[in-house]
């Protein structure tokens, strides 16, 4: 039961996407993984790949243009 | 059908090739499989050394284009292309050269960077992919 933090602030596409899959992928279930970053289409694509892989969003915050993105492996 | 995006990577063009691997690693990341079929001048890029060596498609203006269009890449934090080339082999991303391309060009196999090519093939090899594939473009 890992919590694993990605941080890709000032990455750019497709750096947060790629990062966030990479971090997934290593993940065991049970594991909970943050990404934290700042590019804003980002923030959108990352919910959609969780949808594409059945993986579960549990939260997503965002606060002056930094968003947190928590997932549920 | 599987989830699938194949392209067929034919310029060998800096701002193409970026295109082509920003594709493929975004379908990977959305839990597609990717495969990239190397081919013309697309194939020169997978020569060792070569990665970055593309033209611009527009504006190369001998050189200065590129120059100012990197200036910009550095300071909006843009990925080099080595990184995305990395990264699509680590999320599994399959690549073909067409042997083709390698007898016209004269390019041998000791030429190319061997660890991160998958396969050598022809136009079959492009549409053993292709046809199970959702996504198909021609780069």
């Amino acid at each position: 039961m890992a919590y694993i933090k990605v941080d890709v602030r000032g990455e750019t596409c497709p750096v947060p996407l790629v990062e966030t899959r990479k971090a997934l992928r290593k993940a065991s279930p049970g594991d909970t993984v943050e990404v934290v970053g700042t590019h804003p289409a980002s923030r959108k694509e990352i919910p959609m790949a969780l949808k594409a892989l059945g993986l579960k969003l549990v939260g997503i915050q965002e606060e002056e243009g930094v968003w947190k993105i928590k997932i549920g492996v | 059908m599987t989830d699938k995006t194949t392209i067929v990577v034919h310029s060998g063009d800096m701002d193409k090739i970026y295109s082509a691997l920003i594709i493929a690693n975004g379908s990977l990341s959305m839990g597609m499989e990717a495969s990239l079929y190397f081919t013309f001048w697309g194939l020169e890029r997978l020569i060792k050394g070569k990665l970055e060596k593309g033209a611009l498609s527009r504006m190369h203006m001998f050189g200065l284009g590129k120059w100012m269009i990197r200036r910009r890449m550095r300071a909006a934090n843009v990925a080099s292309l080595e990184k995305l080339l990395q990264d699509f082999k680590e999320l599994g991303g399959k690549i073909i050269a067409c042997e083709m391309t390698m007898q016209i060009m004269g390019i041998h196999r000791e030429d190319l960077r061997q660890d991160l090519i998958d396969e050598y093939g022809a136009v079959g090899a492009y549409i053993q992919e292709a046809r199970e594939s959702t996504i198909t473009l021609f780069i």
